[in-house]
């Protein structure tokens, strides 16, 4: 009910009794439900606050971008965790921007092979639950690859088997050469490894949400007149600098919003890491919940770093799209 | 025979960069199509014991054949799965026949009250003879539809709330509804699931319990809320602002003119946005497999723990995948049916 539509007679009586309710009911629930609360803390004898965040671990941690052992303290795992997420975030973000612009392309290209070949992969890849596709990535992982023994060689210096993805990593000590995993007996000495619960999270969450990128593609660059399409051409353009210098910039403006909700998906998504034993940060929030018991801290942290990653994500693609959209619209 | 060349060349040999595409699509489909299809269909084993499974070097569709009651029904007992069975039936139904636009009336209410009584009863039995069924017992598929089904019909009530808040001019309502919207929306569903799992106990008074479908069907309901919500309020703000002042010059008060003019509009212009979230939430049902409720998925990687079957991961799961993906194919035809359709008739 706003101003205008009460008749341009402004906030009256009636509607401040409203409010005045509105503020007694949400009152009354919460003195409730805070009453029960206080009430079933002290009967378990659970102690509130923050105190635990400095307290030993004691559980480890498999992958770890910063250091951590059992011995630091259950904030450093949380903050391991959330790196974790970070990582596997940003890498998806980029990783399924890039696979979801080549599906979108193919759909739209008119190639009697590529097109339904990339309607199919997104009809079907948007018709399957997440988890479950995650759940057989895993499975491929855990059953399907070789044995790290006997690894499958992608690439000269890049294995991909049970333990993970190897591959060289660059090393600056004096001049500038890579480190290459070298086969031993039962696995691999030097390089970096992508741990099989991190590269099924990763390539599950790029297959995942490239389908709902590639529609976005879709729907923006179908959004480019046909004309800007014409008169790019009549001024003797190729088809790939029509699409790089005329359409690809006037779909992004349609494309930067629902794009910006994907990435925020894709983060929120990712938090499906504690199905497969990722550790990101809901993984280890549940490991701490459960050693401590201490539900609404670790809850109520938990939502609020999602909460600040997705914001985080949603102001930059705004930032984005206040740049794109600094020109005047079509 | 000419054209045929000429439409062929044009459709797949077009540029020398689309003759590329080509030769590249048909070498991954010369590589991948053949050995998929022995896997798939020809070298696969149709029935029998696990012991024939593991010799032949095939998809195990036996697997299937033998686990596909457990993976359907959890662990409904045996002997009453005619009664979920028949509650999916009518579950379907009654979407099936909600999908139809000249159903759309109030009476359409009643008869999803009805369903929704019938389906209940039916599942849980403890009436006209039928043995009482907990419902820690249901599971599988018909677990997946209630809870979507339930989860979004709950979570619509609070969402017109929730959306009518936020457009309000009041400062209290206008608040709560923008943070609630706004932090649910910012956080993943897995972590609404553990604050009804492990908090919702604690806001209850003592003594008081609610069990886990309960607790998880909140969790769902809070989520599709926030979501439902911003939907509605797009609709809300579609409608022409001449229709509430026509309502009120009619007399109108104003909780009628809600109910009778602005609010069915409105419901109207968003229901394609509706049916993709709901395709979202029938998605989403498979996170409650985190939180121990035996829902399709779950129930499948259960059928996946008997030892002798359990390297059959990939058949159970593109068993449960064929059906996720033929419902949510039906409503996101229906969706797109829905827009093409809805807009031809203009308002009202």
């Amino acid at each position: 009910m706003t101003p205008a539509m009460s008749g341009g007679r402004g906030i009256g009586p009636r509607l401040l009794a409203t409010q005045a309710l509105v503020f007694a009911a949400v009152a009354a629930v919460a003195l409730w439900l805070g009453a029960n609360l206080f009430d079933n803390l002290a009967a378990r004898s659970i102690h509130t606050g923050f105190g635990f965040l400095w307290q030993r671990a004691g559980f480890g941690i498999g992958e770890h971008l910063i250091a951590f052992d059992s011995r630091n303290s259950y904030g450093r795992a949380l903050l391991v965790g959330l790196v974790n997420t970070l990582a596997v975030a940003g890498a998806g973000i980029l990783l399924s921007t890039l696979l979801g612009l080549v599906i979108g392309l193919a759909r739209l290209s008119g190639n009697a092979l590529a097109a339904p070949a990339a309607a199919g992969y997104v009809e079907a890849i948007r018709g399957v639950p997440l988890l479950l596709q995650l759940f057989v990535w895993y499975a491929v992982f855990t059953d399907l690859l070789p044995p790290a023994p006997a690894p499958l060689r992608l690439l000269p210096g890049i294995w991909l088997s049970k333990a993970g993805l190897n591959f060289p990593v660059p090393v600056f000590a004096g001049g500038v050469w890579f480190d290459i995993p070298t086969r031993t007996r039962f696995g691999f000495s030097g390089g970096a490894t992508l741990s099989p619960e991190f590269t099924a999270l990763l390539l599950g969450l790029v297959c995942y949400n490239a389908a709902f990128i590639a529609e976005i593609v879709r729907s923006g660059i179908q959004s480019v007149g046909r004309g800007q399409r014409d008169a790019a051409e009549a001024l003797g353009l190729r088809r790939v600098a029509v699409l790089r210098l005329v359409v690809l910039p006037q779909a992004l403006r349609v494309a930067l919003p629902p794009l910006g909700s994907q990435y925020v998906n894709l983060a929120k998504n990712s938090s499906l890491a504690v199905a497969i034993g990722y550790p990101d940060l809901m993984s280890v929030a549940d490991t701490t919940l459960n050693q401590t018991g201490q539900a609404i801290e670790v809850i109520g942290l938990t939502m609020l770093a999602y909460l600040a990653i997705s914001l985080a994500i949603s102001a930059a693609v705004n930032w984005c799209n206040a740049r794109v959209t600094r020109q005047g619209a079509a | 025979m000419i054209a045929v060349m000429r439409g062929l060349r044009r459709r797949l040999f077009a540029s020398p960069g689309d003759a590329l595409i080509t030769l590249a699509m048909l070498g991954l489909i010369a590589a991948v199509a053949p050995p998929l299809l022995r896997w798939l269909l020809l070298d696969a084993q149709w029935s029998g014991p696990a012991a024939a499974c593991r010799a032949a070097s095939g998809a195990c569709w036996a697997f299937v054949g033998e686990k596909y009651r457990l993976i359907l029904f959890g662990r409904y007992p045996a002997a009453e799965q005619w009664r979920p069975l028949l509650a999916m039936l009518l579950l379907v139904g009654m979407l099936a026949v909600s999908c139809d636009r000249r159903t759309w009336r109030r009476s359409l209410l009643l008869v999803w009250a009805a369903t929704a009584a019938s389906v209940w009863l039916l599942m849980h039995g403890g009436v006209a003879g039928l043995a009482e069924v907990d419902d820690t017992q249901w599971g599988g598929l018909p677990l997946t539809l209630i809870l979507a089904v339930t989860g979004i019909a709950a979570a619509f009530p609070p969402a017109v709330l929730l959306a009518l808040a936020r457009r309000s001019a009041l400062a209290l309502p206008h608040a709560l509804a923008v943070a609630f919207i706004e932090l649910v929306r910012g956080v993943p569903l897995i972590s609404m699931l553990f604050l009804a799992s492990f908090m919702v106990p604690l806001f209850l008074p003592r003594g008081v319990q609610m069990d886990e479908l309960l607790r998880a069907l909140v969790a769902i309901t809070l989520f599709s809320a926030a979501y439902l919500a911003e939907a509605i309020r797009g609709g809300l703000q579609a409608v022409p602002r001449g229709q509430a002042d026509a309502a009120d010059a009619l007399g109108l008060r104003p909780w009628q003119r809600l109910a009778l003019v602005v609010l069915p509009q409105a419901l109207r212009t968003v229901i394609p946005p509706m049916v993709n979230i709901f395709i979202g939430l029938f998605k989403d049902t498979s996170l409650v497999a985190i939180v121990g409720l035996m829902d399709l998925l779950l129930a499948a990687k259960q059928a996946l723990a008997d030892p002798a079957w359990r390297s059959y991961a990939l058949e159970a799961y593109l068993f449960i995948g064929a059906i996720y993906f033929a419902f949510c194919f039906a409503m996101s035809r229906y969706s797109r049916y829905l827009e093409r359709h809805l807009h031809q008739g203009g308002p009202a």
